[in-house]
């Protein structure tokens, strides 16, 4: 059996992306004045609301597809994030507070004395000068942590809510450790203040365009990746280990590589996200890993309908863009309107946005029973 | 059904013609504090005080002639929304002004859009210093008006050792590198100087203070504070357990204010220091009128904003002295274009309740600063007023 996208779905990502890679990059270059004008500011807006798409769709692949509901997601999409901020961190040079090659933290909490033999640079962030090195570590870092906690979690057969506290504090713990000022990626106040990314300056127009279009373009490449393979015969076991990962253990298959695999897979995913992340939202720092962040990522994907893949894109794209309005609209009282979306989403929604259609057309059934 | 809908055009066309006409003689500026999340308990105050700072200018006229409306953000203590409703109040709102943050990081992730826009930031919370931005307008403490003055006066008291404890961060990283550069200048050998710091949310101070004890046992030691936020309580419980009090060890903390010690027990913190360029018991007339006024305002204050129990504090008096030296400024330009404003904004003075305050080129105030001590019922009694004291950001300047 080979699942495609339902039609309606197909046509309605077909019509965002295009919106998103073509027409709002058009319409940012029309003059500031014309009525159709789309500032850089919406543009990164929805640049960051696409990387939120991103992480959701990992906690998708995890939750949605194999069952493993993970609450630590934000932990990988921060270290791509910390990845990529160390590269442009670096590209700041002189034009910081000291004006020395040195980054500000680095300056102020005397590195010099701790590191003299490198002029302060900590020897693990010399190697983030070159940005091939960085974009390998944004993939590379993430893998690794998951692989490592994988391994450990899997093994262990450690599995439902007992992994899921487990994912949640290891990124608890991750957050912790780069608080603390001697972990030497600028503690509490993390990576900031950057100037350019590969020679493009990050405050022109331009160059923002750019990363909505590449973040536009990742996520339609990590969209088609999830949906080849959940649609394998991987998806099948995958989805298989989700319903009664007994029987599949039973059947001859070791689950647990399988869930080494996929756990490893979003953490990349995640990652990726996270790196294109914070060249558009300006700063990276250790409250991205705090436990909120991660449930707030299964917020969006149970509000946009777990286990389908154009679900979590709606999802953490409508939260987020709901978040933006009311954080400005209803300063005092978001809370409770986002809080409230959430239930009613749970209570009466089960399925997602998503899932509404359905409901809607299962529910017309029900009054007027087809004459037979 | 046809008459509705038009019924329904003209209101929608009355309506925004009532949203829009007001636009011409107002004057639009942004408000960014944290609603909600860990910052909202202490952010909140200074939300309150700046819509009553705007009521009570806007009730003499306004600025030039306009009245001030605020436009008011909840970044929700996350720090890159931070930086996205701060461009959202330049781009969007297009606000003349914004006044803004508490934590450093909060700073740190809005500096960027506040520069690239060429725009300007009020920024009312005492911090590190190391920073100077030509788009932010610092009337919050600097390092050498609240740390400094709170060590000379220990210093003066008799005190040979220094005990410096600190929440793990920015500003008690920095503060106390600069305290102990400070403190050898001044011939105080290193082991009698402790630097040590906890997490966020830390509750264990027994082997801390433990240490502490042994530090002061001979006499002449005190502790120098930067602990924020709730982790004081364990630490000052410990403190008073282990039989150490003001007496025989004070602590002066720098991140203690009457607004906190309206959720803070101050049972064991009664005759322990603090050190601030303004205290709610200052007898100046300047300040009996500015707590009457925002006790006065707080009666008919608009939804959501707390009523009871209402104190005033530093960070409250510097956010309104922001808006003053704010509207000053803008008179004397003319115009609310933030070059010519910025230029008017250097050599502003203001008669605060603490004292007259002005605006340097560093664009740091000129400040009174106090050493007060804890009673009870949460208020300072002030046991030293230190006299003006010029803001100075980076740390090489005055550690000559």
């Amino acid at each position: 059996m080979k699942r495609t996208l339902p039609k309606a779905q197909l046509v309605g990502l077909t019509i965002g992306f295009f919106f998103v890679l073509v027409v709002m990059p058009l319409l940012n270059l029309l003059p500031a004045t014309h009525p159709l004008y789309i500032s850089t500011f919406t543009l990164s807006l929805y640049g960051k609301y696409l990387c939120y798409a991103i992480l959701a769709l990992s906690v998708d692949l995890l939750w949605g597809y194999t069952g493993l509901l993970s609450l630590g997601q934000c932990l990988f999409f921060s270290l791509g994030g910390y990845a990529m901020g160390m590269y442009l961190m670096l590209k700041i040079g002189t034009r910081g507070q000291y004006h020395t090659e040195l980054p500000d933290f680095m300056v102020f909490l005397e590195f010099a004395k701790r590191f003299p033999e490198t002029g302060g640079l900590p020897p693990h962030w010399i190697p983030f000068r070159n940005f091939p090195f960085a974009a390998a570590a944004v993939i590379v870092v993430p893998a690794l942590v998951a692989l490592i906690f994988g391994v450990l979690a899997f093994r262990s057969r450690i599995k439902g809510v007992y992994f899921s506290i487990l994912t949640q504090a290891l990124t608890y713990a991750a957050c912790l450790m780069f608080f603390r000022n001697d972990f030497t990626f600028g503690g509490n106040n993390g990576l900031t203040d950057f100037k350019d990314i590969l020679g493009f300056d990050l405050n022109s127009a331009a160059t923002r365009r750019g990363l909505l279009i590449a973040t536009g373009l990742l996520l339609l490449a990590t969209f088609w990746v999830c949906h080849w393979l959940t649609t394998t015969r991987f998806g099948k076991i995958q989805r298989a280990i989700r319903d009664s990962e007994n029987r599949v253990l039973f059947s001859g298959y070791a689950t647990e590589n399988f869930k080494l695999f996929i756990f490893v897979v979003s953490a990349v995913i995640a990652g990726l996200g996270g790196a294109l992340f914070v060249p558009q939202a300006g700063i990276i720092n250790p409250s991205e890993m705090a436990t909120d962040k991660s449930l707030e990522a299964v917020v969006w994907v149970a509000v946009g309908g777990r286990g389908t893949l154009v679900g979590p894109i709606i999802g953490a794209v409508v939260v987020n863009w709901l978040k933006s309005v009311a954080t400005h609209s209803a300063p005092e009282y978001w809370l409770y309107i986002l809080g409230g979306l959430f239930i009613v989403m749970t209570l009466f929604f089960p399925k997602g946005l998503i899932g509404i259609p359905g409901q809607y057309r299962a529910w017309r059934q029900r009054r007027n029973p087809p004459a037979s | 059904m046809k008459k509705t809908i038009l019924n329904l055009a003209a209101g929608a066309a009355f309506l925004s013609a009532a949203l829009v006409c007001p636009a011409a003689d107002t004057v639009k500026v942004g408000v960014l504090h944290s609603l909600s999340g860990t910052m909202a308990i202490s952010e909140t105050s200074l939300k309150d005080v700046l819509l009553f700072t705007f009521d009570e200018i806007n009730a003499k006229g306004g600025v030039l002639g306009k009245k001030i409306e605020p436009v008011i953000v909840d970044p929700a203590s996350n720090w890159p929304l931070f930086a996205e409703k701060a461009e959202q109040l330049v781009v969007k709102d297009k606000v003349s002004v914004v006044f803004g943050c508490w934590t450093s990081v909060s700073r740190k992730s809005v500096l960027p859009v506040f520069e690239k826009y060429n725009s300007m930031l009020f920024y009312p919370v005492q911090y590190e210093g190391e920073e100077l931005s030509k788009n932010i307008f610092y009337t919050a403490e600097a390092v050498n008006q609240q740390a400094i003055p709170a060590v000379d006066y220990m210093l003066a008291d008799g005190k040979k050792k220094f005990y410096l404890i600190g929440s793990d961060y920015v500003y008690p990283r920095t503060t106390n590198k600069i305290l102990k550069k400070y403190l050898k200048m001044k011939g105080i050998p290193d082991e009698d100087i402790v630097e040590i710091y906890t997490p966020f949310g830390h509750t264990d101070y027994q082997t801390i203070v433990s240490a502490i004890k042994k530090f002061s046992a001979g006499g002449k030691a005190c502790v120098i504070s930067t602990l924020n936020g709730d982790t004081n309580v364990p630490f000052f419980k410990e403190f008073a357990n282990a039989g150490l009090t003001s007496e025989n060890c004070p602590v002066v903390s720098f991140s203690l204010s009457e607004d906190e010690f309206r959720s803070l027990p101050t049972k064991d913190l009664i005759g322990h220091l603090g050190c601030w360029t303004y205290f709610m018991s200052l007898k100046t007339p300047e300040n009996k009128k500015f707590v009457a006024d925002f006790n006065k305002w707080l009666k008919t204050a608009p939804p959501g904003v707390e009523t009871k129990n209402r104190v005033t504090c530093s960070p409250m008096n510097l956010s309104r002295i922001g808006v003053y030296l704010w509207k000053q400024a803008v008179e004397k330009a003319g115009s609310f274009d933030v070059d010519k404003v910025r230029e008017a904004m250097i050599g502003q003075k203001f008669a605060a309740p603490e004292g007259e305050v002005t605006m340097q080129e560093n664009h740091h105030l000129i400040n009174e600063v106090f050493i007060g001590e804890t009673q009870a019922n949460g208020q300072f009694k002030i046991v030293k007023s230190l006299g003006k004291v010029a803001g100075e950001p980076f740390s090489d300047k005055f550690l000559k």
